[in-house]
């Protein structure tokens, strides 16, 4: 596990070197790093096998209290294929042929994936079984969205997850760098720009989202005689399960934008001179520049940027909680607001499966693309 | 998209370049400010000005007036709105500090000494607290459980501790730190909720404070780290040299370098906290409610109220957003060190 978040050697040269050894140093170096390890230990590591404790199991209300009854796998299993399998999974469909063709080109290229790597013989047990394991979710994931899209489908919590986090993260990425090519421009008035376009990512996720509610609002909204023009006063957004999610999918982007531009900013502005120079003198055009200069110097910082939102993103709760509530119907619920309606009902223990089943996939997700995409990008760079 | 390039200015674009940037720059500037705009108009609006349709400018379209300003801020929910409004100034600085303090010098650990942790005193460390729990839940008392699990502790530290080969080095300590952030919270939040139950916090700061500070540590950690290690380790040498004790080094050497970093994930993390919804909705219910959770039950009790709703935000957003403006150049060169290194 340890090659997923960059490991790097310490300088072990540290002043230690002068005064090593003894019972007191060490107990002093050990004081910086344990008051933190122990609270982490506290709040995230107990509770977390605490909820997975709790997970297999089912509240139940006894006389003078609740107890937890074991129930095995139930609440996985319940969500899966039981009773909650429309509601966390979907409506499955009846995929046509193009469908068919979709999964069967998406199947052929995994397994071509996973044999190359093989081949190569670079690989090792754990590597190999990690791809597989991505394999097989990656396969499931386009068995999903194929089946729930088609014909009598219909998408589950997963996938809407899946649909903010990716959809999300590549319009913000895209918006982001643009606006920062634009601001590292030297025209007057830069300063003014990069302090506006900060603004949306200090505002709270909830506000953000009433103030959105506000502004999409077609019949008392400042765009009301755009949709009074379309004829659309009284159509309201939320009634429709892709207007809805687009709505919380803009929100979101207004929001997040802000982090990449920052950072693609600060980045293209301490970005060497010298190879820029080089090329204008060897007669490069702006394009070429930007496609084999700027852009792969601005690799590394962006394979970074995208996995610190892409592990924020799965947690999204409050712009669909506050925007729609989740609907129509559940149209546009996010595993972790799900986890947070089945917990109002008392059902605990699925909640917590919930939860599980999300760890499961960012830990997945994330770690396979720190280990696959970054460090292959760290290595060519 | 055609600009000329001049050794001179590499960056500087010709007039139809300087055009389209404009255009492109203006929209964005559009897209950000209308919204908020939008909800700066609303604050002044009566209810029938909302309900009667879109009203742009003030004092053109309509006459503003301050009965929502005055309704949250002196009126019938004055108290409600203060309360919570310092509910989450204090949680947010204070777990803000706490989590600077915890983290940087744990940041700062993993960066200038090694540690060897064996694996197999992590392990036993492990089963002691589990076997507090198991004692605590056959129902013996929780303090004897504790006592009887620091003994067990020390006594396999004293006596096996030492014949354990299998350690682990500081880059797993600080990818472990740092990978707790991947941790949904919906995963932690039920057992933490049951935890401040136990114990008698729920609906207090401190509850908020400590969940908030085990949040956010691993951000600290991260960022902070990566800006140590672009610090020079001669003038800690010197320091040391000089009889400084560690402490010392750290708070008067160290840190007063890293200002730029730290002050970048300041307010990264403040932002975090100030903003924060899921953790406050489960632990707090009234009295130590923040405002993220007073805006986002507007909506259950008194349905779309959009002028009281409009002041609310703004009321919590101008904080935070004052700060970020006169903060913005060390935020986005402390978060570059972040994401560079990373």
């Amino acid at each position: 596990m340890s090659t997923a978040i960059p490991s790097r050697s310490v300088n072990s040269i540290a002043i230690a070197g002068a005064r090593k050894g003894t019972r007191r140093d060490s107990l002093t170096r050990a004081s910086f790093v344990l008051p933190a390890v122990l609270i982490i230990l506290l709040l995230s590591i107990f509770p977390l096998l605490i909820s997975l404790f709790v997970s297999v199991t089912r509240l139940q209300f006894v006389p003078g209290g609740f107890e937890l009854l074991f129930v095995g796998f139930n609440n996985y299993y319940k969500l899966l294929f039981g009773i909650d399998q429309g509601r966390f999974l979907g409506k499955f469909g009846t995929p046509d042929a193009l469908g068919w063709l979709v999964l069967g080109v998406i199947a052929l290229g995994l397994v071509y994936w996973v044999g190359r790597a093989v081949r190569r013989g670079r690989v090792t047990v754990v590597g190999l079984v990690g791809r597989i394991v991505l394999a097989v979710f990656l396969m499931s994931i386009a068995l999903l969205t194929v089946s729930t899209m088609s014909a009598g489908g219909r998408p589950g919590t997963l996938w809407v997850t899946l649909f903010y986090v990716y959809v999300g993260i590549s319009i913000q990425y895209l918006l982001g760098l643009g606006l920062a090519y634009l601001c590292a421009q030297h025209i007057p008035g830069r300063r003014f720009f990069r302090v506006i376009f900060l603004l949306p990512m200090m505002i709270t996720p909830v506000g953000v989202a009433y103030m959105f509610r506000m502004v999409v609002d077609t019949n008392k909204g400042p765009f009301y005689p755009v949709w009074a023009a379309l004829g659309m006063e009284n159509v309201s957004w939320v009634s429709n399960p892709w207007s809805a999610r687009a709505a919380i999918l803009v929100s979101d982007i207004w929001q997040w934008t802000p982090f990449m531009f920052i950072v693609l900013l600060a980045a293209l502005e301490s970005l060497p001179v010298e190879p820029l120079e080089a090329a204008v003198v060897d007669g490069a055009t702006r394009w070429q520049i930007f496609r084999h200069i700027t852009l792969p110097a601005l690799l590394p910082v962006s394979t970074t940027l995208i996995l610190i939102r892409m592990v924020e993103a799965f947690k999204i709760i409050d712009l669909p909680n506050i925007m729609t509530a989740g609907g129509p119907g559940t149209a546009t619920e996010s595993m972790t607001l799900e986890g947070f309606y089945i917990w109002r009902a008392l059902d605990i223990g699925g909640s917590a499966a919930i939860a599980y089943l999300l760890l499961f996939i960012v830990t997945l997700l994330a770690t396979a693309y720190a280990n696959l995409v970054r460090n292959q990008v760290a290595v060519q760079y | 998209m055609k600009f000329q390039f001049t050794s001179k200015s590499l960056y500087a674009p010709g007039l139809p370049g300087m055009i389209l940037s404009y255009v492109l720059l203006g929209s964005w500037t559009f897209v950000v400010l209308f919204p908020l705009y939008w909800m700066v108009v609303t604050s002044f609006k009566l209810p029938i000005q909302v309900d009667s349709g879109p009203f742009y400018i003030p004092f053109v379209d309509f006459e503003p007036s301050l009965h929502a300003w005055q309704y949250i801020l002196v009126g019938d929910l004055a108290n409600d709105t203060r309360r919570n409004f310092i509910n989450t100034v204090v949680v947010a600085t204070t777990s803000t500090c706490i989590a600077m303090l915890l983290g940087s010098a744990a940041a700062y650990g993993l960066t200038r000494f090694n540690y060897r942790p064996k694996l197999g005193m992590v392990l036993a460390f492990i089963l002691c607290v589990l076997l507090v729990i198991v004692l605590w839940r056959v129902g013996v008392p929780l303090s004897l459980g504790i006592l009887l699990a620091l003994v067990l502790f020390v006594i396999v530290l004293l006596t096996i501790g030492k014949s354990f080969r299998r350690a682990l080095g500081n880059s797993d300590i600080a990818f472990w730190m740092v990978s707790q952030r991947i941790l949904p919270p919906i995963a932690v939040v039920i057992p933490i909720y049951i935890m401040f139950q136990l114990i008698g916090l729920l609906d207090t700061w401190p509850a908020l404070i400590i969940t908030y500070v085990a949040a956010n540590l691993p951000i600290v950690i991260w960022l902070m780290r990566d800006y140590f290690m672009t610090i020079p380790i001669e003038l800690e040498e010197s320091a040391a040299i000089d009889g400084a004790s560690r402490y010392r080094t750290f708070t008067s050497v160290v840190l007063p370098l890293s200002v730029p970093g730290f002050v970048a994930t300041f307010l990264f993390v403040l932002v975090f906290a100030w903003n924060e919804y899921l953790f406050a909705l489960f632990l707090t219910n009234a009295n130590a409610q923040t405002l993220p959770v007073t805006i986002a039950a507007q909506n259950a009790t008194r349905g779309p109220q959009w002028w009281y709703m409009s002041v609310l935000v703004l009321v919590m957003i101008a904080p935070v957003i004052g700060m970020a403006i006169m903060l913005e150049r060390y935020m986005a060169k402390g978060l570059l060190v972040g994401a560079v290194k990373g």
